[in-house]
């Protein structure tokens, strides 16, 4: 059994071997690399968001009939009406604000109630086996169909909302770390073992952290998730602070396209900082050691 | 704190009476009696293995690769048990260098190099003193704050070998740790390895599948069988520690790498006669 990772480098016999780290590359060669790199993986996506807004335009202009225009406006007047018109744009971005703070609630507690869970489920066989049928069962109802019981259930309030958001967010976070949590290796374990290490201390110094990575992994994906989650909740419910379901609920029910665009923009530029920031975070917690 | 531990074999010693006249050192730091493992699924991986290594002692264990060697160590080191036959062995400071350094990829070098001492609750101002004296003593000093990956297999094996030092083991069971790197950062390790024994007087036993590894490390070669490990012969190397990288050109010791080369080959032989035969 060899490992692939390992490459022999001129290691120094007694004498301090700190030289011994691969060569570093000249400076200039790495930023033209570098902007060579940016080039590639910015022009393809860039293609595709002119062609994208090319067909928009055809269609609003070409296709629809100015009658029917309202059904997909011009893209300027999308941005002019959402983000450049004073009434608008403070709407949206309040509705924005509260989308986010009710969505990293929910998330918050589904990191803590995702990553207890898995730590529960791995700490014995049996939990594991009695637990798993159901956490797939659940994953398979669309939780849609529970959004309207939760209403009755608790309330048309925040909480509620806040509840569906725990709910769609909380399966990717358990699986994901339940996997992290089964990462160490054999011999890494065997290095316990041979201390006679208990449990406590193994979950504290090898299996929590060989699953960070995987952790942030689910963390990612609930984050989005927990945004969906919540302007469900607030497109269903209709009451409780104005939100960018609301607002979307509001704009169809006016017809007011151009601003149901605007809102449907904020939602997805609220999804995308979200996984940014635990992209983010994650490289911060083990971007220095992950290999 | 020196505990002698027996782990009887699961499946009993039938032996076992007999053993009293065949104990003739009970100062060995490990000891195996008949020592024999076979696996659940029937595979047997250990025929009865008797082999004493004492303080101050470094036996090279060879074999052609999978015969059973490294199952050997594992059993030293109680991280299995023989199916029948002894091991003695005192588990409590045993420094066990595996195949793959085995760091943990979260922790930085000085981090991973006091693993052990944080089992084993070590007061925190000997372990700092410790760990600076191991880091120098395989050359890693300035190399403290990196992470595994920055570093070479060659250095990862040092991080391995310094984790083990730490508890100042007085039983060192290397299961062919420098088998992934190329031959002259090979025997620059060796040469470390060397040095360390001279400084640390531990028992070691060094699994290997080179020749020249085997001879220049040991006080005694130890030529094991195909699987089932059995040891077919032993070999004496007479030389005085602490070696030097010049010994390896010295015709006597050429002529015993060469004599352990011809009985590796004739229990290679033997073995394959044996399997035709049956």
């Amino acid at each position: 059994m060899t490992a692939p990772s390992r490459q022999g480098d001129p290691a120094a016999p007694l004498a301090p071997a700190a030289e011994e780290i691969g060569p570093v590359p000249g400076a200039a060669g790495q930023r033209r690399s570098r902007l060579s790199l940016i080039l590639v993986n910015a022009i393809p996506p860039a293609v595709v968001f002119i062609v994208a807004v090319g067909i928009w335009q055809l269609v609003s202009y070409v296709f629809l009939d100015p009658s029917r225009r309202f059904l997909l406006p011009p893209l300027q007047t999308v941005i002019d009406q959402s983000f450049f018109t004073s009434a608008n744009a403070t709407t949206l971005l309040q509705g924005f604000w509260t989308t986010a703070y009710l969505a990293l609630i929910g998330l918050a507690i589904s990191m803590v109630l995702g990553v207890l869970i898995a730590i529960v489920m791995h700490q014995s066989r049996y939990i594991e086996r009695s637990l798993y049928p159901y956490l797939i069962l659940f994953q398979t109802v669309p939780i849609l169909a529970l959004v309207p019981l939760i209403g009755f259930w608790l309330g048309f309030s925040s909480m509620s909302r806040i509840v569906v958001c725990v709910l769609i967010s909380l399966f990717p976070i358990i699986a994901n770390t339940s996997f992290g949590l089964q990462s160490a290796t054999a011999p890494q374990h065997d290095l316990f073992r041979l201390h006679r290490a208990g449990r406590p201390r193994m979950l504290r110094s090898l299996w929590l952290p060989a699953a960070l990575p995987a952790m942030f992994a689910g963390f990612r994906i609930s984050a989005g998730l927990s945004v969906v989650g919540e302007i469900v909740g607030g497109f269903f419910f209709q009451k409780g602070p104005t939100d960018l379901g609301i607002l979307i609920n509001t704009y169809v029910d006016e017809l007011n396209t151009p601003v149901l665009f605007g809102s449907v923009i904020m939602s997805a530029i609220l999804g995308v900082l979200v996984f940014w920031l635990f992209t983010g975070l994650g490289r911060l917690v083990y971007g220095r050691w992950k290999e | 704190m020196m505990t002698v531990m027996f782990a009887r074999g699961r499946a009993g010693n039938p032996a076992g009476q007999g053993l009293a006249q065949a104990t003739p050192g009970e100062s060995a730091r490990l000891a195996f009696r008949r020592a024999s493992l076979t696996f659940p699924d029937g595979t047997e991986a250990v025929r009865d293995v008797d082999l004493e290594v004492h303080r101050g002692e470094f036996v090279s264990l060879i074999g052609p690769s999978g015969c059973g060697k490294s199952t050997l160590l594992r059993i030293a080191s109680g991280l299995l048990e023989p199916t029948s036959g002894e091991v003695r062995c005192d588990r409590s400071d045993i420094g066990y260098v595996f195949q793959d350094p085995t760091l943990l990829p979260w922790r930085t070098v000085e981090q991973n190099v006091q693993l052990f001492a944080e089992l084993h609750a070590m007061p925190k101002r000997e372990r700092a003193a410790r760990t600076a004296e191991v880091l120098d003593l395989v050359g890693l000093s300035g190399a403290e704050s990196k992470y595994p990956k920055a570093l070479s297999g060659g250095m990862r094996s040092r991080v391995s070998m310094a984790r083990s030092l730490l508890l100042h083991p007085s039983l060192f069971l290397f299961d062919e740790p420098f088998a992934a790197i190329d031959e002259i950062n090979r025997e620059r390790l060796n040469d470390s390895l060397i040095e360390l024994f001279g400084i640390e007087k531990f028992a070691g036993v060094f699994v290997t599948h080179s020749i020249a590894e085997a001879c220049f490390l040991a006080s005694r070669v130890v030529v094991m069988t195909r699987r089932p490990a059995r040891v077919s012969a032993v070999v004496d190397v007479p030389f005085p520690y602490p070696r030097t990288a010049g010994l390896r050109f010295d015709k006597e010791f050429v002529e015993i790498t060469r004599h352990v080369s011809s009985l590796l080959l004739e229990s290679h032989l033997a073995d394959s006669r044996e399997a035709s035969s049956s």
